[in-house]
């Protein structure tokens, strides 16, 4: 758990830091070595070399790797875990968990298409139901874990069961077409090659902020590391939880609607456990601890991107679907194992 | 260690005097009437009528489990009494939480010290009273402001950029000490701000608290163990037994020797009582 107290200056960079003394001899000289040091002993360097090595391993070993098609593939896999994990490590951070956020994924485009297609709904309005959807279905798992007492695990495992048979029988199981005047708005949110990533990139710089930069995420901290401490410096701990899962719902409603325009159909086999677990697993990786009280918002996305790119360069490199998931799961061990010692190595340079 | 507020020098230790010769007359700040608390089939507090002057500094001592920590988290509006009434400056209030309890005034280092591992120094000396600009924190204005309250105060830590799980139990106590000193409060609830601290650490809380009875704005109720350290440092001493208030006497009216007495007695009369029944 020492890396959760290092993040202690939650990415606000400190750059007043006292322990670096101006005017001190050398100090020009060793500039650019301290800049590298801090570099290295930010918690998402670790997990950024990840992630250059597995670059420069797959552009050895294909030509067809980091191409422009293959970028716009690569970020159409990331996209959407960065963004579900923007809203698992605010919660994994206060010390709860989501599992029916790829439910939300899956439910969302259908409700997109009820509402346009069976009760005329304009396009926009109704993509806007749909946000509100998952901030009302986040509501309800902060409710019965907050105030029912009912565990994270527990609750988010079975709202998310209802609403995928919720989802299934309403849709008979059948996928469905996008709503033709949905199409226009949607190329903005998910068709147009770049518009994915684009997203990730603006929500994972915003939600940074909201981490390290704002009080709700220095209360997210607080709860999640002290619950009762929190609240005994006066935190409102159940707005707090609460907050997160309706975010957590939020952003998967609204990662559902930009699959369902990046494949052009509405299907009920999207979403699901896979990009809810992808989405904890890139958290993880890239720092966020799953006991709480310690999170990146930039590690995540960096955890994102490590596991986009082995998806991506292990089917480019020809691995046969059956063996894949030994290997990518392999993979994800390798990758967090590194992390792990990389982390230690950091820390023991630093004591 | 200076306090700004008065820029005296320190007083000899163990001297009631100033705002100690005076705390009687002195009108409350807070009173209690009747507080009773029950944890389910607990008692924890039991018609406990207790009251604080301005700038009067009261000892609450007692056995472990006695309620004082209880009673506290009543004052500072973390939990509701169940009966009975709390006055503060002669008006009736409920506290409808910790923040409300701050808002008007008062403010608590509890026994856990409410202190947040994670964090830097400084965001916790702040927590839930940032400062803040434009929604976004303003690290730099509580780094400054935090380094120059724990330097005014003797502090000696690393750096306010650490974090707090890095420090020893000392320094941890002596920064929840400071969050609340300097919170503006004019009630502050310490919870055994000494547990922890060695002999300098623990001089530095007690000098801080002699500085505060000399500006004579602040009122503070100290929870503590050593009998010693509650004399020299309160006007008036409250002894806790079983949930109720069983002694208040001015600190110059009583001795290390009679507080220990009736202590020892009470885990007398309760060994005494276990070998009747058996």
């Amino acid at each position: 758990m020492s890396e959760t107290a290092e993040r202690s200056a939650p990415a606000s960079g400190s750059p007043t830091d006292p322990t670096i003394a101006p005017g001190q001899p050398g100090v020009r000289a060793s500039s650019l070595g301290r800049i590298g040091i801090r570099l290295v002993q930010q918690r998402e360097a670790t997990v950024f070399i990840v992630a250059v090595g597995l670059v420069i391993y797959f552009s050895s070993v294909s030509s067809a790797f980091f191409t422009r098609d293959d970028l716009v593939n690569l970020s159409q896999i990331i996209a959407p875990l960065a963004i579900i994990a923007c809203g698992e490590v605010f919660l994994l951070i206060c010390g709860e968990m989501d599992l029916s956020v790829g439910f939300v994924y899956g439910f969302s485009p259908f409700l997109m298409h009820y509402l346009i297609d069976f009760y005329s709904v304009p396009a926009i309005p109704a993509m806007i139901i749909c946000l509100l959807f998952g901030l009302a279905f986040g509501y309800i798992n902060g409710f019965i874990t907050v105030t029912l007492g009912v565990p994270s695990f527990i609750t988010t495992l079975g709202t998310g069961l209802v609403l995928l048979g919720f989802t299934l029988t309403t849709s008979n199981a059948y996928p469905a077409l996008i709503p033709e005047s949905a199409a226009g708005p949607g190329h903005w949110i998910g068709t147009y090659a770049w518009s994915m990533i684009t997203w990730a990139v603006v929500l994972v710089i915003l939600f940074q902020i909201l981490l390290s930069r704002t009080k709700w995420g220095l209360h997210t901290v607080a709860v999640g590391g002290n619950i009762l401490g929190a609240s005994e410096a006066g935190i409102n701990v159940r707005r707090i939880k609460y907050g997160n899962f309706m975010i957590t719902s939020t952003l998967g409603a609204f990662v559902g609607l930009q699959v369902a325009f990046q494949t052009n159909s509405i299907d009920p086999s999207s979403g699901g456990y896979q990009p809810m677990f992808y989405a904890i697993a890139a958290a993880v990786i890239g720092g966020t601890v799953l006991s709480g009280g310690s999170g990146t918002i930039v590690g995540a996305f960096l955890g994102a991107v490590v596991l986009g790119i082995m998806q991506g360069g292990f089917t480019l490199i020809g691995i046969s679907a059956n063996p894949l998931s030994i290997i990518f799961g392999g993979a994800i061990l390798v990758a967090m194992i590194a992390n792990v010692q990389f982390t230690r190595l950091r820390n023991a340079g630093r004591t | 260690m200076t306090i700004p507020a008065n820029g005296q020098p320190a007083e000899p230790a163990g001297a009631p005097s100033g705002a100690g010769g005076t705390a009687t007359a002195a009108p409350d700040v807070l009173r209690t009437e009747h507080i009773s608390k029950r944890f389910g089939a607990v008692i924890a507090l039991r018609d406990v009528n207790l009251h604080l002057a301005q700038g009067e500094v009261l000892g609450l001592i007692g056995d472990n489990a006695a309620g004082k920590s209880t009673l506290l988290k009543i004052l500072c509006g973390f939990q509701p009494p169940t009966s009975g009434r709390i006055l503060l400056h002669g008006q009736e209030i409920t506290f409808k939480s910790v923040d409300h309890a701050r808002s008007l005034g008062i403010d608590a280092v509890y026994q856990d010290l409410a202190l947040i591992n994670e964090l830097t120094v400084y965001h916790n000396m702040y927590l839930n009273r940032e400062h803040v600009r434009w929604t976004l924190l303003s690290n730099r204005s509580m780094r400054r402001e935090a380094r120059k309250h724990l330097d005014e105060m003797g502090i000696q830590i690393p750096s306010v950029d650490v974090a707090v799980a890095k420090l020893s139990g000392g320094q941890r106590q002596a920064i929840a000490v400071a969050r609340s000193v300097y919170s503006d409060a004019k009630i502050l609830l310490l919870d055994e701000p000494l547990a922890a601290m060695g002999v300098k650490e623990g001089g530095i809380i007690l000098d801080l608290v002699q500085d505060l009875k000399r500006r004579g704005d602040v009122s503070v109720i100290i929870i503590a163990h050593n009998y010693g350290q509650v004399l020299e440092v309160c006007d008036r001493v409250n002894l806790v037994q079983h949930g109720e208030i069983t002694l208040d006497k001015m600190s110059r009216d009583t001795s290390v020797q009679e507080l220990t007495d009736m202590v020892v007695a009470e885990y007398r009369k309760a060994m005494e009582a276990r070998q009747r029944n058996g």
